[in-house]
């Protein structure tokens, strides 16, 4: 199990180290300690290996993620797991702001709250937050869940289009174009089986939670503003 | 400094602040400080600045002065020094941090204006100010900041955006007696506040957006407003992105705009409270791994003070 010191080696020796490991990789297990918040720390991974950093990582931690699962021990600057593709990003304190922005797939769990933008522009990823998300989350986030244990922040899902919005908490205001929607049974099987690959089965009753999505009042071309143009 | 291709806009900057509540780190202040200012060199690496609020002596008054450079400031206080015989003069590089009697401040500030190559950069019982064009370590090593003892700093690092890298467009900008202001972020309106300031009689040395934030503090106090009320109407009136941390004799203060567009963490621990623009800032502070860690809220007024 490779375990490397960011105190001691380059960060960029680290990530150079990483990115060439191949699918079929036997250095599968990671271990990296004395992070000291800085960025960019595990971005770009390409096969499915299992990252542990120990310690709070800067900007853009697991950014452009495919396979990988990144565990990070500590809290995480702006833009984690940002434009994730696949695989599985855990931070067990808070995130800061643009967690998840624009991911097309794979799951970010926070364990702790996130920061203004959460999921902003989200294409396709799941993000589950423990805690709470602050203002402006799910800007203009088009596809994918973004559940909330907490409370949601001011303009929660402004511009949205077609992701799915979860918050057990308050939500502060919604933004232009997001409503609340009943949360019928497909949406709590939903709900359930994201709550599942984030490991929390059982932890949370998927009823509690209320769902917000996309009036389409607002992405739509609609006829009777054509004398607009 | 490879530029990362995000939403971010442009101006970067850092800025750091350490406010300390357990006096036996008073000695470390400058150290301290002057290693969240070096690692925040990639954030602006174009000039620094810094104040300290060191001891302050019953009736006594600091100016801060600087010269074109150190001989110029030398030369000036030594005129100074025979001129005022209760001067305390400090020497550091271009700036000098000259102590004197309440009293005898009238009769230096008519003394300085015969002398156009010095410029007063703060003014107070406890302030002192230091700023200069380079990358923000050698700022630091010029002026001696590990050396340097107090209560609390406020430290920037600049990337210049609005206007030119010149040491006038250095923080930390004085907005009054014992109180200054270091920002993050950049003002769209600050020509049009620039105007109005003007002809409330503040004069402005520079075309820096940053300055006319401190103008906009100084102009609401003079007209009676608290320093936390003048930030708090400042949400109204200044139109842009912004993290501002003000220091006072006291303690410091942080805001950030509505939108909260740039960057800003906060640590405290029973020694201290810190400010970083980013957390790597406050990494190598005593206690951080057991830190109270967070981000100042959106349009939030924050103060501490002893």
């Amino acid at each position: 199990m490779p375990e490397v010191d960011l105190g001691t080696t380059p960060l960029r020796t680290l990530n150079a180290a990483l990115h060439k490991l191949r699918p079929d990789t036997n250095e599968r297990h990671w271990i990296i300690d004395h992070p000291a918040g800085r960025h960019a720390i595990a971005a770009g991974l390409d096969a499915p290996i299992t990252v542990e950093i120990n310690g709070p990582v800067g900007y853009y931690c697991a950014g452009m993620n495919k396979l990988a699962s990144v565990l990070i021990h500590g809290s995480a600057g702006t833009g984690v797991a940002e434009n994730m593709l696949s695989g599985f990003v855990h931070v067990a304190g808070d995130a800061s702001q643009s967690a998840g922005a624009t991911g097309r797939g794979g799951l970010l769990r926070i364990d702790g709250n996130a920061s203004s933008r959460c999921g902003i522009s989200m294409k396709g990823i799941d993000i589950v937050v423990k805690g709470s998300v602050g203002h402006m989350s799910a800007f203009m986030a088009q596809a994918g869940n973004l559940v909330v244990f907490g409370d949601a922040g001011d303009a929660l899902g402004d511009s949205l289009y077609e992701a799915r919005l979860f918050v057990r908490g308050t939500v502060k205001s919604l933004g232009a174009d997001c409503i609340e929607k009943p949360m019928r049974d497909e949406h709590i099987r939903a709900l359930h089986e994201v709550l599942g690959r984030a490991g929390m089965n059982g932890e949370i009753d998927p009823s509690e939670f209320r769902r917000y999505g996309s009036a389409r009042k607002l992405y739509n071309f609609h006829v009777d503003n054509a004398g607009a143009y | 400094m490879v530029k990362l291709a995000n939403t971010e806009l442009p101006a970067m900057c850092g800025i750091v602040g350490l406010f300390l509540k357990d006096p036996s780190l008073e000695p470390e202040l400058g150290r301290l400080t002057e290693g969240m200012l070096a690692t925040l060199s990639d954030r602006g690496p174009d000039s620094a600045g810094f104040a300290v609020y060191g001891k302050g002596k019953s009736g006594e008054t600091k100016l801060t002065l600087r010269a074109k450079s150190a001989a110029a400031m030398k030369e000036t206080a030594d005129r100074i020094g025979r001129a005022f015989s209760d001067a305390n003069i400090m020497l550091h590089d271009t700036h000098a941090v000259v102590g004197v009697e309440d009293r005898s401040v009238p009769r230096l500030l008519e003394w300085l204006t015969s002398e156009a190559s010095v410029e007063i950069v703060g003014r107070g019982k406890r302030m002192a100010v230091f700023k200069e064009v380079g990358r923000p370590e050698k700022v630091s090593q010029r002026f001696g900041l590990a050396g340097m003892h107090g209560t609390h700093a406020i430290g920037h690092t600049r990337m210049a955006t609005e206007s030119a890298v010149t040491t006038d467009g250095a923080h930390p900008y004085s907005t009054g007696k014992d109180q200054c202001l270091v920002h993050n972020g950049s003002l769209s309106n600050h020509n049009n506040i620039r105007r109005t300031l003007r002809r409330e009689g503040f004069d402005f040395e520079t075309e820096n957006d940053t300055e006319v934030a401190a103008g906009y503090l100084s102009w609401k106090m003079r007209e009676g407003l608290s320093l936390g009320d003048a930030l708090k109407v400042s949400l109204d009136d200044l139109d842009g992105f912004y993290t501002f941390v003000v220091g006072t004799e006291n303690g410091f203060g942080v805001l950030r705009d509505g939108i909260a567009c740039k960057p800003a963490i906060m640590a405290e621990t029973d020694r201290y409270v810190a400010f970083g623009s980013e957390y790597r800032a406050l990494a190598s502070l005593p206690g951080i791994e057991t830190a109270r860690v967070w981000e100042p809220e959106p349009a939030t007024v924050y103060f501490w003070e002893r």
